[in-house]
């Protein structure tokens, strides 16, 4: 009986394509994307002021209110700001570990280094923003403790705070790309640029930097993304700051459309930066 | 090569549609607009049965079953008694609890003051048949019937306990001891940045309660009913206030975490939050200082899709009895509402702390309540600003 069933596939196979398609595909229209329009559809209604029911009127008021309170501005402003810090911190404290553990480390190090970059995420993420907070509480905090000697203080709860621990948490979403990418780099291309006479950084400008660009960007996307909709770092280490997550979490329950609304920006603007990206190129190399 | 771009073309039109249909039908027809009536509810005529099982959906404390400490359980004796097995949900908030009530998954809810109205208003919860609940009679008068927990004359609910928002200090590092809520909204602080405030929009009530006793001649008279310069004078002083605040806190453990550590030295508490903060060894005190304070008197309500009513109607007695309502009050830190708890309570002097009995204390304690458009202290000349407008407003607020 299997075999004719079998034999029947095979003889169709546009059929049998769609029946492997089925699956994955349901999960991606319906579960995924059907639940992100129905989301966005949301942003679109209100709420009755008292009983907080959702109103089921196409408009508009809510995109307003976002472009024209100032606060709602500041919040997608200062989110960004953090996204893109967090970005650029992980990219400079990822490209020397990555070289180091592709190109100096020896083989038998490189599989330990690389485990010891992974080991980080299996830690719970609750766990590693608590450990921050008593790291950065000020006057009676871990860095107080240990580099006020120096006359370091800690930069307490606030923005330095959330830039912090962000990037403590994204690194190795970063290192692993751009490890990758060194892997593949020639270590050939490294020599000959040194015998055509160029010094460490112009190598490192002109060679290096082009060819790693892609999973810098691969990394980045990573980077970015999370820093954008992360709202439990804010809650615990940003002090009274908060970032544009928070002001979805604190309208889901009373105001669902306007947090879907201010949903909407997040997407967006991952949508403009892959835009970018694929406009660059840098992901046709990758 | 045309064939297949075709087929493209034609697939990605179809997915297109299909995820937009699927979406639109998901959201249905329009619901009835709203409107500002008060919904038809009935209540419960008489009592059957238990289901076996009761949702509830409470504040953190209110139902201990022995997990959080052993000898704190007041669900487990009433679960063999009645047979009605309790799962119950902590509410991170009054919004979250609102949320939840509307799901129609849970049977009962411990509503403070600032999301009862607006369950009843919407429908979200039926009036209570108090023949069905013997322990009500013995309810402090004072809490029974009040704005929060009745409307005309219908009661919604069955009062839990009260408690009064402090002003809380580290005594070790505030000296001298405040006595007026003027230190935490102070320009010229010492404390500047170390300061605390409840995350919520219901704060600015506190806002309005401090200008109500400084400022008569914006004629505050009941933080609850701001009209839209009183409202506006109050989101002013909260401004003002913001560079001092250290955090706003809404999880009652991190508040203590933050008294402990001393990142906040003075602000907004629950005496639940000193009791805990003390029981760690800091140095920290509650008072209500001289304007009066806002406070919370919660009310055990009943969905009006309650699957288990009778289960729900045994739990709110229960609730209410002498020996659970003096164990809950103990444990949370707050005065029972049961007038005869005040005999069973371990800690002899657990009502006098609280001031159960002390009604005086009350009488400048203005429990949170919903504001609405209709002017809560009968003012009918103005419109008052509603609940969603300081929602919107804190939001701001907090965001800026």
């Amino acid at each position: 009986m299997l075999k004719s069933i079998a034999t029947w596939f095979h003889q169709r196979p546009r059929i049998r394509l769609a029946a492997l398609l089925v699956a994955p595909l349901l999960w991606l229209v319906v579960a995924y994307l059907g639940a992100l329009t129905s989301l966005l559809i949301t942003s679109f209604y209100t709420i009755n002021t008292f009983t907080g029911d959702v109103i089921r009127t196409f408009n508009l008021n809510n995109f307003v209110e976002l472009l024209t309170n100032p606060s709602y501005r500041n919040v997608v402003l200062r989110t960004l700001g953090i996204a893109l810090s967090v970005t650029f911190i992980c990219t400079v404290l990822a490209l020397p570990m990555a070289f180091f553990m592709a190109k100096v480390a020896q083989r038998r190090s490189q599989k330990i280094l690389v485990a010891l970059v992974l080991t980080p995420l299996w830690a719970s993420y609750l766990v590693k923003i608590y450990s921050w907070r008593t790291m950065l509480e000020p006057e009676s905090g871990v860095i107080d403790w240990l580099l006020g000697p120096l006359g370091i203080r800690s930069p307490g709860f606030g923005f330095a705070g959330i830039i912090i621990g962000l990037s403590y948490l994204w690194l190795p979403y970063m290192i692993l790309p751009i490890y990758a990418g060194f892997e593949r780099l020639p270590n050939s291309l490294l020599d000959a640029s040194g015998d055509l006479g160029a010094r460490n950084f112009y190598t490192f400008r002109k060679i290096v930097l082009p060819l790693v660009f892609p999973s810098i960007v691969a990394g980045s996307m990573f980077t970015f993304s999370l820093s954008l909709g992360d709202y439990i770092t804010a809650q615990i280490i940003g002090g009274k700051l908060q970032m544009l997550g928070n002001v979805v979490y604190q309208n889901y329950s009373l105001n669902l459309p306007f947090a879907a609304t201010m949903s909407a920006v997040p997407i967006a603007i991952m949508g403009i930066y892959l835009w970018i990206i694929r406009r660059s190129g840098a992901l046709t190399s990758l | 090569m045309e064939v297949q771009m075709r087929n493209k073309r034609l697939f990605k039109a179809l997915s297109v549609a299909s995820v937009a249909a699927l979406a639109l039908s998901g959201c249905g027809s329009s619901d009835s607009a709203s409107d500002s009536g008060l919904p038809k509810v009935e209540m419960l005529k008489e009592l059957g049965a238990g289901e076996g099982q009761v949702n509830i959906v409470a504040w953190a404390g209110y139902v201990e079953n022995g997990s959080t400490d052993p000898k704190v359980d007041w669900v487990t004796g009433f679960e063999k008694e009645t047979g009605c097995k309790v799962n119950v949900k902590v509410g991170a908030s009054s919004d979250d609890m609102v949320a939840l009530m509307k799901t129609g998954e849970y049977d009962v809810v411990s509503a403070s003051g600032d999301a009862s109205l607006r369950l009843i208003y919407g429908g979200d919860v039926a009036p209570v048949n108090t023949d069905l609940v013997p322990n009500y009679a013995d309810i402090f008068a004072n809490l029974k019937m009040q704005p929060w927990n009745s409307v005309d004359g219908v009661a919604y609910g069955v009062p839990h306990g009260r408690g009064a928002n402090l002003l809380a200090y580290r005594t070790d590092i505030v000296k001298p001891a405040p006595t007026s809520w003027g230190s935490v909204f102070d320009a010229n602080s010492p404390y500047a940045g170390k300061i605390t405030a409840y995350d919520s929009p219901i704060y600015i009530a506190d806002a309005a309660l401090y200008l109500m006793k400084t400022k008569p001649e914006l004629g505050i008279t009941y933080p609850y009913a701001l009209d839209q310069t009183q409202f506006d004078a109050a989101m002013e002083l909260l401004k003002q206030q913001k560079p001092l605040i250290s955090e706003y806190w809404g999880d009652y453990l991190k508040h203590v975490a933050g008294l402990k550590a001393g990142t906040t030295v003075l602000g907004t508490t629950w005496q639940v939050n000193i009791n805990l903060a003390k029981g760690e060894g800091t140095k920290v005190e509650g008072i209500k200082p001289a304007e009066g304070s806002t406070g919370w008197s919660d009310t055990w309500m009943i969905s009006s899709q309650a699957k288990n009513p009778n289960c729900a109607y045994l739990w709110m007695n229960h609730i209410a009895s002498p020996e659970a309502n003096a164990a809950v009050a103990e444990w949370f830190g707050e005065a029972p509402s049961n007038a005869k708890s005040c005999d069973l309570t371990a800690d002899k002097n657990h009502c006098a702390t609280f001031h159960a009995n002390d009604d005086a204390y009350w009488t400048d304690v203005y429990y949170w309540n919903t504001a609405t458009e209709k002017c809560l202290d009968g003012r009918t000349d103005v419109k008052c600003v509603p609940y969603s407008e300081w929602a919107t407003a804190w939001s701001s607020l907090r965001n800026s």
